[in-house]
C-alpha cells in the first residue's frame, strides 16, 4: 500500500491501482454525504480532480493519483456516502486505474512515511 | 489562539472530546465525538446542549419598563412597547439605508429589558444601543453568565428534573428560576426549529449545571456544526450570511417580525433607523426575497453558488447565502435570495456547482416543521 500527502491509499495488483482516502482523512473529512465518480472508460491526467467529495462540513476532491483509465467505479459509495467514514480502506475504495506506467509510485510514501506525515 | 477567549465550559467541552475551533473571537467547540450528523439528528429525536456563551447579553434600565421599550423602539421595528412582562420577541437592528446591523432577542423581564445579541456584533450593537440612548437609559453589558441552551423534543423532561417549573413555559416565555441558590433567567426559545431553553446562568455555576444536565440519559452535548445545520432546516437566518447590512428586512423575508403598531397607519408608525427604505419594500415590492432551496440531485449547494433561470446563458438571477446537508431532511437544503419573480414556492431555477447548472426548487421554510410549545 502506498500513500499520497492528498491522503489517498493506492493499492497495487498488476497494471491496476486502486484507490481510496485514508482512515485520517475520512475522519478529518467528517460524515461524508456525497460522492461524485469518474465515469468508467474515462482517461484521466495525474493530479486531474475526478472525485468530489462533500461532507457536512465541506467539499473536497480527489486528484488522480497516476495517468491511466479508470476501469472500475465503486457505485456503492454514490449510493451511501456514509461507507466512506465506516471503511474508508476496505470496502469503501473510490475507483480503479489501468496504468501504463507505474514509475510515478515511486514517489508515493509508504504507510510507516504516511504515518509521520500526519504526525 | 491565545488571544481567543475561553467560556466557563471550554474545560468541559475539551473533555468530553471537542473539536474546538475560533469562532467569533471565542474558542468553542465545532463538534464532539459523536459527529454533526449524529448530533445534529440526536437534537431533532431528544436533547442537545449547546454552549452559546459567546453571545451578547446586555440589560437596559430606565425610569420603567416602557420608558426603555420607547427608547429602544428607536432603533429596532418591533413593538417592543406592547410586548408582555414574561415574554420575548425576534428583532433586528436596522441601519439608515433600512439594512440589518444585527438581529436580536429581547425580554421584558420586568423592570428591565433584556436583550441578547450575536457575538460577532456585540461590541458594535452595545456602541449603537449607548450612543443612542444614553444617558436616559443606562446599557449594561451582562460579562459574568454564560449563556446555554438545551433544545430538543426532550429538552422539557431533562431541564424540569433539576429546575422545577420549566415545563409550565410556553415558547417565547421569560422568567427567572433558581439552581443552587443561583439565579437563571430562562427563555422557551432557540435556534434549531426544536422546543427548547436558553439559560443564562452566572459564570461560577455553569460547569456543575452543565455537567447536571449531561447526566440526563437523553442530553448530548452539541456543537456549532450541527447547530448550523438545525438552524438551516429551520429556516433560521446567520447573521453575516443570511441578513446582513445590506439586506432589509422584508427582503430578508423577516415581515412577520415588524409588528402592525410599528408598520405605516399603526401608533407608533416607523420611528427607527431607514424606515422609509424599509417600509417601501412593502406589499411584495422587495427586489429580492429570501427563499428556500432544495437542491433536486444530491450534492450539496453552499454559500455563494449562484442561481440561474436557464440551465444555460443569462446572467444570475440570486444567490445561496446558506447551503449544506440536511440530515433531518436527509438531502442537500439551502437558503439564499431570488429575484423576486423566481420566489415563488415550486418555481424550478439553476444552481451552478462545478461548472455545472444543476436543478434546484424553490422551498418554503422551514424544511423540518417546528415542534415549539406555544
Amino acid at each position: 500500500m502506498k500513500y499520497t500527502e492528498e491522503h489517498e491509499w493506492l493499492l497495487v495488483d498488476g497494471d491496476i491501482v486502486t484507490v481510496g482516502i485514508t482512515a485520517h482523512a475520512a475522519e478529518q473529512l467528517g460524515d461524508v454525504v456525497f460522492v461524485e465518480l469518474p465515469e468508467v472508460g474515462g482517461e484521466v491526467t495525474k493530479d486531474d480532480e475526478i472525485v468530489v467529495i462533500e461532507s457536512v462540513k465541506a467539499a473536497s476532491d480527489i486528484l488522480a493519483p497516476l495517468d491511466g483509465e479508470v476501469v472500475e467505479v465503486n457505485d456503492a459509495i454514490v449510493d451511501e456516502p456514509s461507507k466512506v467514514n465506516d471503511d474508508p480502506e476496505g470496502e469503501a475504495w473510490f475507483f480503479k486505474l489501468k496504468v501504463a506506467d507505474m514509475s510515478p509510485m515511486d514517489d508515493y510514501m509508504d504507510e510507516a512515511g504516511y504515518k509521520s506525515f500526519i504526525g | 489562539m491565545s488571544d481567543l477567549k475561553i467560556t466557563p465550559l471550554t474545560e468541559l467541552h475539551r473533555g468530553l472530546g471537542a473539536k474546538m475551533v475560533p469562532f467569533a473571537g471565542y474558542l468553542m467547540p465545532v463538534q464532539y465525538p459523536m459527529g454533526i450528523m449524529k448530533e445534529h439528528l440526536h437534537t431533532r429525536q431528544k436533547a442537545g446542549l449547546f454552549d452559546v456563551s459567546h453571545m451578547g447579553q446586555v440589560i437596559l434600565r430606565g425610569d420603567s419598563y416602557s420608558a426603555v421599550a420607547e427608547a429602544f423602539e428607536r432603533l429596532i421595528p418591533m413593538d417592543v412597547l406592547g410586548l408582555p412582562e414574561g415574554r420575548q420577541r425576534y428583532g433586528v437592528f436596522t441601519n439608515d439605508a433600512g439594512g440589518i446591523e444585527d438581529d436580536l432577542m429581547f425580554a421584558n423581564r420586568g423592570d428591565h429589558l433584556f436583550v441578547v445579541v450575536n457575538a460577532a456584533c456585540k461590541d458594535a450593537d452595545i456602541a449603537r444601543i449607548k450612543a443612542a440612548l444614553e444617558p436616559a437609559i443606562t446599557v449594561e453589558q451582562v460579562v459574568d453568565r454564560a449563556l446555554i441552551a438545551l433544545q430538543g423534543p426532550r429538552a422539557e423532561a431533562a431541564l424540569e428534573a433539576l429546575v422545577p417549573g420549566v415545563a409550565a413555559m410556553r415558547f417565547m416565555d421569560v422568567a427567572t428560576f433558581s439552581y443552587n441558590g443561583a439565579e437563571l433567567w430562562i427563555s422557551r426559545s432557540g435556534y434549531t426549529g426544536e422546543d427548547g431553553y436558553e439559560i443564562s446562568i452566572p459564570e461560577a455555576v455553569t460547569a456543575s449545571f452543565a455537567s447536571a444536565l449531561l447526566e440526563h440519559p437523553e442530553v448530548e452535548p452539541i456543537g456549532l456544526g450541527a447547530r448550523d445545520s438545525l438552524r438551516l432546516e429551520g429556516g433560521l437566518c446567520l447573521y453575516g450570511h443570511d441578513i446582513d447590512a445590506d439586506t432589509r428586512p422584508l427582503e430578508a423575508a423577516l415581515g412577520w417580525a415588524i409588528q402592525k403598531v410599528r408598520r405605516p397607519g399603526g401608533a407608533r408608525e416607523g420611528g427607527f433607523p431607514g424606515a422609509a427604505k424599509v417600509f417601501a419594500d412593502l406589499n411584495g415590492a422587495a427586489p429580492r426575497k429570501r427563499v428556500g432551496l432544495r437542491p433536486d440531485g444530491r450534492a450539496p449547494m453552499r454559500e455563494g453558488v449562484e442561481l440561474f433561470a436557464s440551465a444555460e446563458g443569462g446572467a444570475p438571477i440570486g444567490r445561496i447565502t446558506s447551503g449544506g446537508f440536511g440530515p433531518t431532511v436527509g438531502g442537500p437544503v439551502a437558503m439564499g435570495y431570488v429575484n423576486r419573480d423566481y420566489a415563488t414556492p415550486y418555481t424550478q431555477i439553476f444552481g451552478e456547482l462545478r461548472g455545472k447548472r444543476m436543478p434546484v426548487t424553490i422551498a418554503t421554510l422551514p424544511f423540518v416543521a417546528a415542534n415549539f410549545k406555544r
